[in-house]
């Protein structure tokens, strides 16, 4: 058998996590060589230019070598290790080992390359920015939460585009998109999703909203039911009357580094995936003319006193049967309580145990697979 | 990401930006925009290394060239300012402040407390610093010390463009007199810089790297040179904290501090003279509030006690390098009583 | 010295106006002089006794449009321009009340919000920021002029020259007023300004020179009204010199032993306010008991000046910090 191309190995790619990521550091191995891994095993700890997080097995097997070193910066999709059987022999792996190898080697390649393309629609005479990435199947329209954007999806939109159309906006307020609210209502959110629809010649879309974001795709879908094919709703806002409204006015406040970083700590069960580049970004979005204020008129919409002003359970009602729904919660959830979920009539639920505010970025891969179930329903 | 630009189109851009949305921002300056009076094509320069370009035909009147008198253009800026512009004034070189310092030193910077707190004078005067481009002595100069001591004046010095963009728009819409330093050696440096307009606080020093072992306090094109050596540092296991002050009045003191408690061993590197520096102001604060953390004294790392020479040979050893930077590292985590 | 041939037409109040401001300023200076001598007022003072007709002359053509900037012998321009009498008096003795809340003293009086840039210790201070001051007027089309107050020494200085340039490089609606007292400190002015005139530079600059009986009200009136109005409909600087004396020394304190006796002669032959009173009881234009009237009024005003100032407190020791910065 040919030593370079012996199918029996699989080689464990640097993944994409965002559309503008170019590559990665292994900054700590979770498995050995000779360990044997199930699909979901944590394989190796990654940091980007953007986030840090954890990559998990695709496939199960044996991991025969580990390729990458702790440290290395590897451009996506290059090999980090192999896994493969036990009959595969030395002299094949260490063939594909120098391979991959060479390309790390070769460095990351120039960040002109690749970059994916982002959009431009007038929505009401605000500017609202979106990224798609993927060429087959229906449109999917991620739509981040309050203080987010359209990078808040980076370890999801990749992986859905396989199979979909994915898109991803800035809504107003946020990201690059106009920093006019309005009167921060939900409806001028709900308007600039439909509005990307427009731009996008989207006849129908699966909506995957987060937080505020599932507010807003369930005011969407309330306003043009034919047009939304599914909702995959995570942690949904508007389900109940609490919430964590000291989070919700820290984030608003918050002015410096040292204030903002317990403040976003709260989003996560495991603090530590707030590095230092999720806080300066999140920082320098907070100081973008007119942001201050968005956020602030928002929270006044969010909020009635400390509790949650927002009601999309009749609007969800409203939606009737026509539209599968699913609604995904962290169990650790300290923003609002994963408790709500019992308030969305007729969802699917996925509780996920030990995940927080964030399960999109906790636990990518389970959240995967419950928007892809979700889609796969309403086809059916 | 945001696109990626150079620290004189950030510049460039702030300028546009804020002129555009405050009809009282206007520019001055000698060759601000260029060809005055003269036969050929007016905005021939846009300011002696382009930070101005294209300002010119796009605010009809509100950019002004100025003869060589900077102590009358300088005090017309200060001026203006008292009577309700914002003008963002150019002052070449800083080496040239010596024939306008009055207007600076003892006008704009005292007139809010001279009159008792009923003066508001909002005028930036950029200035372009630093040393490496073989311009000899009497234009590499860092004289940012010598302004730090005026109380009354606030004094800031970008390092990146993200910093640059976001401090000049802060600069000009701040209501007190302001120095702003762009090193001369940055204009060239790209880096992502935000489309939307932003502004920086004065007073907020910016940890541009962490680590645990040894606190690295700089500012300016410094910063650069920190970050090689601690690269360097960390390939020999030594992890540096490099800090960027950004503005030395206001002075982030509470981020430096913290760091020295954390790290106890601190190294300040500062492209200016080493007397009356901020080399020795860091060195002080640290000395005076930080003194129990303190695992070692404090290294300065500075040019030398000299002018800035001309030749390429003796200008790369009067400018710290980070081979420098490393070797005061070395020292002090290898000090023992 | 010119002639005064014609003067302006002015009214009634602008006449008792004219006085009254000359007559204030002669009051307070003359009182100031001898509060001083018994050591109670801290610091420095320069006295404007002698010159008011130049600092009246030239600031009965402003108005709120307008902005002034003067010198270290700044009380007169401050007067005529319309600083409150009250707060300058508190302010030359440091009292809180004062108009820089005691911590400008006399040579730094200002009031923006009456367009005076303040009296300047730095000598040719002045100039450059009437330049500007008179830039923003021509941007924004007010109409407004900038006029620059300073003395034969400060003619001299770099800055007055530079902004004699840029004025006329930029066309601005600037007044450069050089009050040539004769001495500058105790140099004369006839040694160190190399020119038999400072008013000669102007041509040099390419704008107009006059040059102006400085004890004649009217004179001033004429070269003043002129100039300004030019300058208000776009004709650019001019530079007036007043030819005159101070009445006392540089400082308060100042033997003056390089003098000779001018200062007799002229309070005698030459005084602005002797022949103000002089011309307008001629003409009829004003009663002698109209001027009575004005000095008794102005004798109260000061007095009570001096009263409240003395009584007034002094900047407490949280004021030391205070207004460095709108925001540190």
């Amino acid at each position: 058998m040919d030593a370079v191309t012996d199918e029996r190995i699989v080689p464990v790619a640097m993944p994409k996590w965002g559309l503008s990521m170019q590559a990665g550091k292994i900054t700590g191995w979770v498995v050995a060589e000779g360990d044997e891994v199930t699909v979901g095993d944590e394989l190796a700890d990654i940091e980007t230019d953007k986030i840090a997080g954890t990559l998990e097995a695709a496939q199960a097997g044996t991991v025969r070598r580990i390729v990458a070193r702790v440290g290395e910066d590897v451009p996506v999709s290059g090999t980090i290790a192999l896994i493969a059987p036990a009959e595969v022999s030395d002299d094949a792996l260490d063939a594909a080992v120098a391979k991959a190898r060479a390309v790390i080697d070769a460095g990351v390649p120039d960040q002109a390359a690749g970059k994916p393309a982002v959009e431009t629609a007038d929505v009401g005479g605000r500017k609202i920015r979106y990224a798609g990435v993927g060429q087959d199947g229906e449109v999917v329209l991620l739509v981040h939460g309050y203080g987010g954007d359209r990078n808040s999806w980076l370890f999801l939109q990749e992986p859905l585009a396989a199979r979909h159309r994915v898109y991803a906006l800035d809504l107003p307020g946020h990201g690059t998109s106009s920093k006019d609210v309005g009167d921060g209502s939900v409806g001028v959110l709900a308007d600039a999703v439909l509005g990307v629809l427009d731009a996008i010649g989207a006849e129908r879309a699966h909506l995957v909203g987060h937080s505020l974001g599932g507010a807003v795709a369930v005011a969407a879908a309330a306003a043009d039911p034919r047009r939304i094919g599914s909702l995959t709703l995570i942690a949904p806002s508007g389900f109940g009357p609490a919430i964590n409204a000291g989070y919700l006015r820290g984030f608003a406040d918050a002015q410096t580094r040292r204030e903002l970083k317990p403040v976003v700590g709260q989003l996560f069960a495991d603090e530590s995936l707030v590095t230092r580049q999720v806080v300066d970004d999140l920082l320098a979005y907070k100081r973008l003319d007119g942001v201050e204020a968005a956020l602030h008129t928002l929270v006044d919409t969010l909020l009635d006193g400390d509790e949650q002003r927002t009601d999309s359970a009749a609007a969800a009602a409203a939606i009737g049967g026509a539209v599968p729904v699913t609604v995904v919660w962290g169990s650790s959830d300290r923003v609002i309580p994963a408790a709500q979920a019992e308030s969305v009539a007729g969802a699917a639920r996925h509780l996920l145990d030990g995940a927080g505010h964030m399960p999109h970025m906790e636990r990518p891969s389970e959240v995967q697979a419950a928007i892809e179930e979700t889609i796969a329903r309403a086809g059916a | 990401m945001a696109r990626s630009i150079t620290y004189r189109e950030a510049l460039n851009e702030a300028l546009t930006q804020e002129m555009e949305r405050d009809e009282s921002v206007i520019v001055m300056g000698e060759d601000n925009a260029g060809g005055a009076g003269a036969p050929g094509e007016d905005d021939a320069w846009g300011g002696v290394l382009g930070v101005t370009k294209g300002l010119y035909h796009r605010f009809p009147g509100r950019v002004l060239d100025t003869p060589i008198s900077e102590s009358a253009f300088i005090g017309a800026a200060i001026g203006a300012a008292t009577a309700g512009m914002r003008p963002v004034a150019e002052l070449m070189f800083v080496d040239f402040m010596g024939v306008c310092f009055d207007q600076i030193y003892n006008q704009a910077a005292k007139f809010r407390y001279m009159f008792g707190g009923k003066a508001v004078t909002p005028v930036v005067i950029r200035t372009m610093y630093g040393a490496g481009l073989r311009a000899a002595a009497q234009h590499s100069q860092c004289l940012y010390p010598l302004f730090t001591h005026i109380p009354g004046l606030k004094v800031v010095l970008p390092a990146t463009p993200y910093d640059a963009k976001g401090l000049l728009t802060q600069a000009i819409r701040d209501n007190d007199p302001v120095m702003f330093f762009e090193h001369k050696a940055l204009y060239d440096l790209a880096g992502p810089v935000p489309e939307e307009s932003y502004a920086l606080p004065f007073g907020e020093a910016n940890v541009v790297r962490e680590g645990g072992d040894v606190t690295i306090v700089t500012l300016g094109r410094m910063v650069h040179t920190s970050l090689e050596a601690a690269e360097r540092l960390a390939a020999d296991g030594v992890q540096c904290e490099v800090i960027d002050l950004r503005t030395t009045s206001p002075l982030d003191e509470d981020t430096v501090l913290e760091s020295a408690e954390a790290t106890g061993r601190v190294v300040v590197v500062d492209e200016a003279h080493p007397r009356c520096s901020m080399a020795t102001d860091i060195s002080a604060l640290v000395a005076q509030k930080a003194f129990g953390a303190l695992q070692a004294p404090v290294e300065m790392v500075t040019a030398p006690h000299t002018p800035v020479p001309f030749s390429g040979r003796l200008e790369d050893l009067y400018i710290p390098d980070a081979q420098r930077i490393v070797n005061a590292v070395k020292t002090v985590t290898g000090w023992t009583r | 010295m010119t002639d005064t041939i014609e003067r302006r037409a002015l009214t009634r109040e602008q006449l008792l106006s004219a006085y009254r401001m000359m007559r204030s300023i002669r009051e307070f200076e003359e009182r100031v002089h001898r509060e001083f001598a018994t050591g109670e007022i801290p610091g420095f003072v320069h006295l404007y006794a002698g010159e008011e007709a130049s600092a009246v002359g030239v600031c009965i053509n402003l108005d709120e449009r307008d902005a002034i900037a003067s010198t270290h012998r700044g009380h007169g321009h401050c007067i005529a321009k319309g600083v409150d009498v009250g707060e300058m008096m508190a302010e030359i003795y440091g009292r809180r009340t004062g108009s820089c809340h005691g911590k400008g003293g006399s040579m730094h009086i200002a009031d923006l919000s009456k367009g005076m840039l303040g009296a300047n210790g730095i000598v040719g201070g002045g100039p450059p920021l009437i330049c500007g001051t008179a830039l923003t007027a021509k941007i924004r089309g007010t109409g407004g002029v900038g006029v620059a107050f300073f003395g034969d020494g400060g003619s001299n200085q770099g800055t007055t020259l530079e902004s004699m340039n840029l004025a006329c490089v930029w066309n601005l609606p600037a007044i450069f007023v050089a009050e040539n007292n004769g001495y500058a400190e105790s140099t004369a002015s006839a040694w160190s300004v190399a020119a038999d005139n400072i008013a000669d530079r102007a041509a040099g600059f390419g704008m107009p020179g006059v040059i102006v009986d400085g004890f004649d009200f009217f004179a001033v009136h004429e070269a003043a009204s002129e100039a300004i109005a030019r300058a208000r409909e776009g004709g650019g600087p001019t530079l007036i010199e007043m030819k005159f004396t101070r009445y006392y020394g540089h400082f308060e304190g100042d033997q003056q032993t390089y003098r000779a006796n001018e200062v007799e002669q002229a309070r005698a032959e030459l005084d602005c306010l002797k022949r103000f009173a002089a011309r307008v009881t001629e003409t009829g234009e004003l009663a002698r008991a109209d001027l009575d009237a004005v000095d008794a009024e102005v004798a109260t005003m000061i007095d009570k000046a001096v009263n409240e100032a003395k009584a007034a407190p002094l900047p407490g020791e949280a004021d030391l910090l205070t207004d460095v910065y709108v925001r540190y």
